[in-house]
C-alpha cells in the first residue's frame, strides 16, 4: 500500500522555499526544450504546409531543389501540349513555369542583409497555389518590374511596404501588393512574373514548372515526361517536394535536444540534491512511517513520486514560459535553398506533454538515488534522528 | 477489528496461554568498531495479557533494545521473543511490517506524528494499510481520537497542537488498528507534569478498561508507579 498522495503533496508544498530554486531550474530546462522544439516544428509544419495535392513539380533530372533545376524555354513549350494537364475556364492549361532567384535584402533595422528566394511566376502561378491569397494592394503585372511580396517578409526587411520600391541587381523594383502565405514556405518569398524575373536577372532559363493534373493521370504524365529524352526532367508531387525539404529543422532539432540534454543533467542534480535534503530532514518520518507498518517499496514510491511532483511543478512553470513565444514570427536559413526562411514557433499540446514528461523524467531520475537511500535507512537508527 | 492473516509458524498458541509476550534467553550484541557491545543478555521474560509493566533502567541498560525487540522493529542476536504465539525474531522484512501494523500500536518520546497531516490523517495512517473503506477508517479515526479526548481537533496539524496533545494524538494513532499490545518509549519524557498525568491515565485505563497489554519504558519512578508491574534492567540483564 502506497502513501496518501496528499502527504506527498504537502511535503513538498512545505519546503516551497528551499524547492523552488530546483523548481525554477527544472522550468527553465522545460522552457528551452519546448521552445527549441516549437522552433523546429513551426520550421517543419512551414514546409509541410505547402503545396497543393493536386500538382505536380517538374524539375531537371537529379536536382534535389528548384533553385538548382533548370528548364529551357523549349521543354516548357513541350510541356504546355501534354494532354493530362487540367485547364481553367478559359482554356488555359494550369501550368507555370518558375524562375528562382536569390537576392540579398536589408532587414529592418539594420541588422545586416540576408538572403531572400524571389520566384518568378506565369499568370496561373497563383491560380496554382490557393493557399496563397493577397492580402493587401494588387497582383503584380507583367513588364512592369512590378512585385507582391509575403506580409511576413515585409515586416521584417526594408522597403517592401506597399508603394515603396527596392533595388536589386542595378534594377529597381515596385511593391505592389501582399500576400499571405497561410503558413508555408511561400511566406517566406517575394513573387514577380516569370519572364521579367528571366529577363531582368539575366536568365536563360526557368527553374521548374508547376502544374495541375488528375492524381489518375500523375502515372501516365509521370511517364512521357520521363521517358521523353528531349525533356529529362523528373516529376514529383509538390506536397512531397515540400515535406523533403523539412532538413532544415533537423540541426535545431539536435541543438534542442543536445541543449535539453545538457541542461537535465544540471536539472537532475538539482533535483536529486534536494531530495537528498529533504530525506535527510525527514530520516524520523521515514522511520516512523515504517514502524507503523508501511514498507521499503512505499518509502521508495513515496519519495520518487515526490521527485516527480516537484519537476511536474517545474514543467508546469517552463510551458508558460515558453507560451510567450507561441506563433512568434521569425526566420532562418534554409540550408536547401540559402535562403531565409519565415515561420512560426509552434506549441503543440503534444510538445506541451512532452516537455511535462520530459520534466518528470527529470524528477523521477533525480530523486532516485535519494529514493533508494530512504528505503534503506535501518529503522532504529532513523528513529532515533534528530 | 481485523485479523492476523499473516502465514507465519504460530509457537505455543493457546488460547487460554495467560502470556501475549514470551521471551526466552534473549540477546543483543551490538558491534561498534572493534569490540561487541552486549545490549541484552539472555533475558527470559513473560508479560501476561493486560498487564501495565514498566521497564526502568539506566541509560544503555537494554530496556529500549528489549522494547523494540518485542514491537518487531529490532532483531535479537539470539534468542526467541513470542508475541501473541508469533515468533517474530523469524519473520522477514516484509512480514514484520505488517505484523507491526495489525499487532502493536507504538507511542514515542518525541510523538513522531507527520507534520503535514492532520491529526486525523496521523491516526488514519496505519488503517490505510488494512483493507476498510473510508467510511470504515472515518468511524475508528473519530473512535480512537474521541477515546483521548481529542475529537474536536481532527483538523488541527501537529503545530497547532500542544505536546500533551500531540502525544495523545499519537495514543490514537497506536489504538485505531485494535492491537493487543501498545508499547511506548518514554512516552512522557517530553511532557510537562499535568500533560504527562493525563497521557499516564490514559495508558492506564487503555490496560484497565480496553484490556490492552502495554509495555512502557520510563526512567521516571512516578511514571512508573502507573504500571502494574515494574522490571528493572541493569547492563542487559533483569535486575532481581
Amino acid at each position: 500500500m502506497a502513501l496518501p498522495l496528499r502527504y506527498n503533496v504537502r511535503s513538498v508544498l512545505i519546503r516551497w522555499r528551499s524547492t523552488l530554486s530546483t523548481i525554477f531550474g527544472i522550468g527553465l530546462v522545460v522552457a528551452v526544450y519546448i521552445m527549441m522544439q516549437s522552433l523546429a516544428v513551426g520550421l517543419e509544419k512551414s514546409s509541410a504546409n505547402t503545396g497543393d495535392p493536386r500538382n505536380l513539380l517538374l524539375v531537371r533530372k537529379g536536382s534535389t531543389a528548384e533553385t538548382s533545376s533548370q528548364v529551357t524555354r523549349e521543354q516548357f513549350k513541350l510541356l504546355q501540349y501534354l494532354p493530362d494537364i487540367e485547364k481553367d475556364e478559359k482554356g488555359e492549361p494550369l501550368i507555370s513555369a518558375d524562375t528562382l532567384i536569390l537576392i540579398s535584402l536589408p532587414r529592418k533595422g539594420a541588422a545586416g542583409e540576408a538572403n531572400i528566394l524571389v520566384r518568378g511566376v506565369s499568370k496561373v502561378g497563383m491560380q496554382l497555389r490557393p493557399q496563397v491569397r493577397l492580402t493587401q494592394g494588387r497582383m503584380f503585372e507583367g513588364g512592369r518590374r512590378e512585385v507582391v511580396v509575403s506580409q511576413k517578409l515585409a515586416e521584417r526587411f526594408d522597403n517592401l511596404g506597399i508603394g515603396e520600391s527596392f533595388k536589386t541587381g542595378g534594377h529597381q523594383l515596385q511593391v505592389v501588393g501582399w500576400f499571405d502565405g497561410n503558413k508555408s514556405a511561400f511566406d517566406s518569398e517575394i513573387w514577380m512574373d516569370s519572364d521579367d524575373a528571366r529577363s531582368l536577372f539575366d536568365r536563360e532559363n526557368y527553374s521548374s514548372v508547376l502544374l495541375r493534373s488528375d492524381p489518375t493521370q500523375w502515372g501516365a504524365l509521370t511517364n512521357r515526361v520521363e521517358s521523353d529524352k528531349r525533356l529529362s526532367l523528373s516529376v514529383i508531387p509538390e506536397t512531397k517536394y515540400y515535406s523533403n525539404q523539412t532538413a532544415t529543422a533537423t540541426p535545431i532539432r539536435f541543438l534542442g535536444n543536445f541543449l535539453a540534454t545538457a541542461m537535465s543533467v544540471g536539472a537532475i542534480f538539482a533535483a536529486m540534491n534536494t531530495m537528498y535534503a529533504s530525506v535527510g530532514a525527514r530520516t524520523r518520518e521515514v522511520g516512523t512511517l515504517r514502524v507503523l507498518g508501511f514498507r521499503r517499496r512505499a518509502i521508495l514510491i513515496g519519495f520518487l513520486l515526490e521527485g516527480a511532483i516537484l519537476a511536474f511543478l517545474g514543467g508546469l512553470i517552463g510551458c508558460l514560459l515558453s507560451l510567450p513565444i507561441n506563433h512568434y514570427s521569425t526566420g532562418t536559413l534554409n540550408f536547401q535553398t540559402f535562403s531565409e526562411v519565415v515561420f512560426e514557433f509552434n506549441i503543440t499540446p503534444h510538445l506541451i506533454l512532452k516537455g511535462l514528461v520530459f520534466a518528470v523524467s527529470v524528477g523521477l531520475i533525480g530523486s532516485l538515488m535519494p529514493a533508494i537511500r530512504a528505503s534503506r535507512l535501518p529503522v532504529i537508527a532513523s528513529l532515533k534522528s534528530l | 477489528m481485523q485479523t492476523n492473516d499473516l502465514s507465519v509458524p504460530l509457537v505455543a498458541e493457546n488460547s487460554s496461554e495467560p502470556s501475549i509476550v514470551q521471551i526466552k534467553e534473549l540477546s543483543k550484541i551490538y558491534r561498534q568498531g572493534e569490540i561487541n557491545v552486549t545490549a541484552l543478555n539472555r533475558i527470559s521474560l513473560s508479560i501476561a495479557r493486560r498487564e501495565f509493566l514498566t521497564l526502568m533502567g539506566p541509560s544503555g541498560s537494554g530496556k529500549s533494545t528489549l522494547l523494540h525487540i518485542i514491537a518487531g522493529i529490532d532483531r535479537p542476536t539470539s534468542g526467541h521473543c513470542i508475541v501473541q504465539g508469533v515468533e517474530v525474531t523469524q519473520l522477514s522484512e516484509s512480514e514484520l511490517a505488517d505484523w507491526r501494523n495489525q499487532n502493536v500500536g507504538f507511542v514515542f518520546q518525541t510523538f513522531n506524528l507527520l507534520p503535514v497531516l492532520t491529526a486525523f490523517e496521523n491516526v488514519e495512517l496505519p488503517l490505510l494499510l488494512t483493507r476498510l473503506t473510508s467510511k470504515q477508517r472515518k468511524k475508528q479515526v473519530l473512535t480512537a481520537l474521541e477515546l483521548v479526548g481529542l475529537a474536536d481537533r481532527t483538523s488541527h496539524l501537529p503545530r497547532q497542537l500542544s505536546g500533551g496533545q500531540e502525544q495523545r494524538v499519537a495514543i490514537a494513532r497506536a489504538l485505531v488498528t485494535d492491537p493487543q499490545l501498545i508499547v511506548a518509549d518514554e512516552p512522557t519524557g517530553n511532557l510537562d507534569s499535568t500533560s504527562a498525568h493525563e497521557v499516564l491515565d490514559i495508558l492506564r485505563s487503555l490496560c484497565n478498561d480496553a484490556g490492552k497489554t502495554v509495555i512502557m519504558v520510563t526512567h521516571d519512578p512516578k511514571a512508573a508507579a502507573f504500571g502494574s508491574r515494574n522490571v528493572h534492567l541493569e547492563k542487559g540483564e533483569l535486575a532481581p
